[in-house]
């Protein structure tokens, strides 16, 4: 295993600087209240060099720089833009993690020869962040504890060969091993100014004096003891990567990529019987921001050219600026495919068809899943909740759409309202008034009266009457609650064929 | 030797309609749409599937009454279990009345899109996959072109369409369609004395049919099949606006 730690020495005054070019050079400080004094938790390097440090008194500052700018430190405020660096890093190693207060740790275990080599993989990432504004070092070694320790105290390369950890660590302070500031002052009481002078010492010695903390931390460190990093992305099951080496902007270059990805991607689905339902292309530009792609299926597949054709509907929308330099490509769902249909039986019909699934897939990439809709009927009377839309392809409900009655063919999304002569109550109407045409009705049917469904919300019923006027053009119309002269209320809310 | 020249033609028109798209399809071979003297009017006297059919509607009612007829020859078109791509734009049809033409709601997919462009750029892809029936859309316009491509499409895939014009706009200019039909509400019949509405019955207007002649027609939707019947010729349609008609059948 190999571990890269990177070290940022003034994370959030690099940041506000990033942000605020004009601060650069200026001695300027986060605080943070504690008690009732108010103290610095973060100083920018011409802060340092005026010796102003974290953990000191805003007012002792304040007393060597009169004019030092503060600046309100938040909770969380470095771990937020740790998880932030992180993910960028995450174009360097799928296993990124942050190490609080001030780093990051990277699991660069056969990652490194992508870019020719651990000393060019090291030097590009920090050149990178330093590029951004970030002043930062980095070390590579076998242990997550040699390359902090390097990383925050080496004097020399910072590339620690395999298994060089404990020749590395012989001439670095304690507090290169990540010890309480209790145990590192009593190291330093007993003249233990470096490692080395105590390395050798007996276990159970060290054990008596400095307890079992210090050791696990000596262990972990020379790789005698296992540690382990949370990584703040889990790498997901099934991902692809591909590192370009140019940076790409052409579409045909994209298009490459994708069906590269999708190659292996499939490959190892189909072996183990799975399909996509949903995958993310994901391209990390040189820019720093990254380009998401989401595509989604309706039946699980692992077909290369149908899944590339729902990419191809999206490359338009991949913005690649100065170009992407790594493609990541995520299955997102998978689902048991079903066994593929031999041309036999290809015919199969209905909506289990394999093309017009595929059809489906490409129109929902084109206009959008949630312009295609299904219905399926539901057990309620009232005409505008008898159906809803179906969740799937597949879905069925035993249910049966309710025949006893006839429906209209068309129906108004809103009922409109209209001017009715009725003679007496519960009779239909003579004549009715629509968008200022009037219509006499010659034939009708009714009423059938469907009552609200008063546990889901509050109203009157309503008589419906089907009415064919005297051209033969048939309507649907209700009366909203009981007759009454004065009060009904009558609508139209439908056509019949 | 007259015969043997009358057989020759017959064969000749069969190749050249053949060559303009019209195949005979399996559907209508079997035992036809029931349709009537209607399918008379086609092409070797079967109703062609696998093209495209333009129907007009100038008002909401005639709307209804098209998409009723329309649900009839769904019925036909998916008797195999093949299912149906409805695309529209503020689309009123209420799916449960299908049921009532022997068509399965379930089995419809809708698209509800905005653009008129959307619409016939979705339409001409769904037509070129085969494991669909038929492909609607409803939209105000089309021109010739665009009708075309349509055409085109099913034309390899065998996929029949169907555009429902509801309100046209511009002035009816020449579409690539293979039939323009026109369907209108007309007044049932019922027993005397008896209260209620009868049957849906509709006058049909062929407006243009490509090597064929057009005619108006009455039809109605009797006990799961269509049914033609006698118009009462005693009460005539005050109102038989046909829209303008312009240009020539392509």
């Amino acid at each position: 295993m190999r571990y890269l730690s990177i070290y940022f020495t003034n994370l959030l005054c690099d940041y506000l600087a990033i942000k605020k070019p004009e601060l650069k050079d200026k001695v300027y400080v986060f605080t943070m209240s504690q008690g009732n004094r108010i103290m610095v938790t973060a100083s920018s390097k011409e802060a340092e060099k005026q010796g102003i440090f974290a953990n000191s008194v805003l007012a002792d500052a304040k007393a060597l720089v009169p004019d030092i700018l503060a600046f309100d430190d938040k909770i969380d405020f470095n771990k937020k833009l740790l998880i932030r660096i992180g993910k960028w890093a995450i174009r360097y190693s799928p296993i990124v993690a942050i190490d609080l207060p001030d780093g990051i740790i990277l699991d660069s275990s056969g990652c490194s020869h992508l870019l020719g080599g651990e000393e060019k993989y090291l030097e590009s990432i920090l050149n990178k962040l330093k590029e951004s504004g970030y002043n930062c070092r980095g070390a590579i070694s076998d242990t997550i504890g040699t390359s902090w320790a390097v990383a925050r105290l080496g004097r020399k390369s910072p590339i620690i060969g395999q298994g060089q950890q404990y020749n590395a660590l012989l001439n670095l302070p304690p507090m290169a091993l990540r010890l309480e500031q209790h145990i590192i002052q009593r190291l330093h009481k007993l003249g233990f100014d470096k490692i080395g002078k105590f390395i050798q010492l007996p276990a159970s010695m060290l054990r008596r004096r400095f307890g079992q903390e210090f050791l696990l931390r000596l262990s972990q460190a020379l790789g005698t003891e296992e540690e382990t990093i949370i990584p703040i992305i889990v790498k997901p099951p099934y991902e692809e990567r591909l590192f370009c080496l140019e940076p790409i902007r052409t579409k045909p270059a994209i298009e490459i990529a994708i069906e590269k990805l999708l190659q292996a991607l499939c490959e190892r689905l189909a072996k183990e019987g799975l399909g996509i339902r949903s995958a993310e292309l994901k391209g990390y530009r040189l820019d720093g921001r990254v380009t998401e792609t989401k595509i989604g299926t309706n039946q699980p597949t692992h077909l290369v050219p149908h899944l590339a054709k729902l990419f191809e509907l999206k490359i338009d929308q991949i913005e690649p600026d100065l170009g992407i330099e790594l493609f990541i490509l995520t299955a997102t769902k998978t689902e048991p495919v079903h066994v593929a249909q031999e041309k036999l039986w290809s015919g199969k019909p209905g909506l289990a068809d394999q093309s017009l699934a595929q059809l489906l897939d490409r129109l929902a990439g084109k206009v959008g899943p949630q312009a295609i809709r299904r219905y399926i009927p539901q057990a309620h009377y009232w005409p505008e909740r008898s159906l809803r839309p179906a969740v799937s392809l597949e879905e069925k409900t035993e249910i049966k759409w309710q025949k006893s009655n006839p429906r209209p063919m068309e129906m108004l999304h809103k009922p409109a309202s209209i001017q009715v002569t009725a003679p007496i109550p519960d009779y239909p109407p003579m004549n009715f008034r629509y968008r200022d045409e009037l219509h006499l009705v010659r034939k009708a049917d009714g009423p059938e009266r469907i009552e609200r469904e008063w546990w889901m919300e509050p109203g009157e019923h309503r008589d419906y009457y089907i009415l064919e006027d005297d051209k033969g053009r048939r309507y649907w119309v209700f009366r909203s609650g009981h007759y009454d002269e004065e009060h009904s209320a009558w609508f139209l809310h439908g056509f019949f064929a | 030797m007259t015969g043997e020249k009358q057989e020759i033609l017959a064969r000749l028109r069969q190749q050249i309609s053949a060559a303009q798209g019209f195949k005979p399809s399996p559907i209508a071979t079997s035992d036809g749409f029931g349709l009537g003297e209607i399918e008379a009017c086609f092409p070797n006297d079967v109703f062609p599937t696998g093209t495209i059919h333009e129907f007009l509607a100038e008002h909401p009612e005639d709307a209804a009454a098209s998409e009723g007829f329309i649900a009839g020859l769904l019925a036909k078109l998916m008797r195999n279990g093949n299912s149906c791509l409805w695309i529209s734009h503020n689309r009123k049809l209420f799916p449960p009345s299908l049921e009532t033409y022997g068509v399965d709601p379930q089995q419809i997919i809708f698209l509800d899109l905005y653009y008129t462009k959307e619409i016939l750029s979705v339409m001409e892809e769904a037509l070129k996959c085969e494991g669909l029936a038929c492909v609607l859309a409803e939209l105000p316009d089309i021109d010739f072109a665009q009708s075309r491509r349509l055409q085109l499409a099913t034309e390899k895939s065998h996929v029949t369409g169907i555009l429902l014009r509801k309100e046209p706009k511009r002035s009816l200019s020449a579409t690539a369609c293979s039939a323009r039909w026109q369907i209108k509400p007309q007044p049932t019949e019922i027993l005397e004395g008896i209260p209620g509405v009868g049957n849906p019955r509709w006058e049909v207007n062929l407006l243009k049919v490509k090597n064929g002649e057009g005619g108006k027609f009455y039809i109605e939707w009797a006990e799961d099949k269509f049914a033609p019947f006698e118009s009462q010729e005693t009460n005539p349609q005050p109102q038989t606006t046909t829209l303008p008609e312009r240009g020539l059948i392509a």
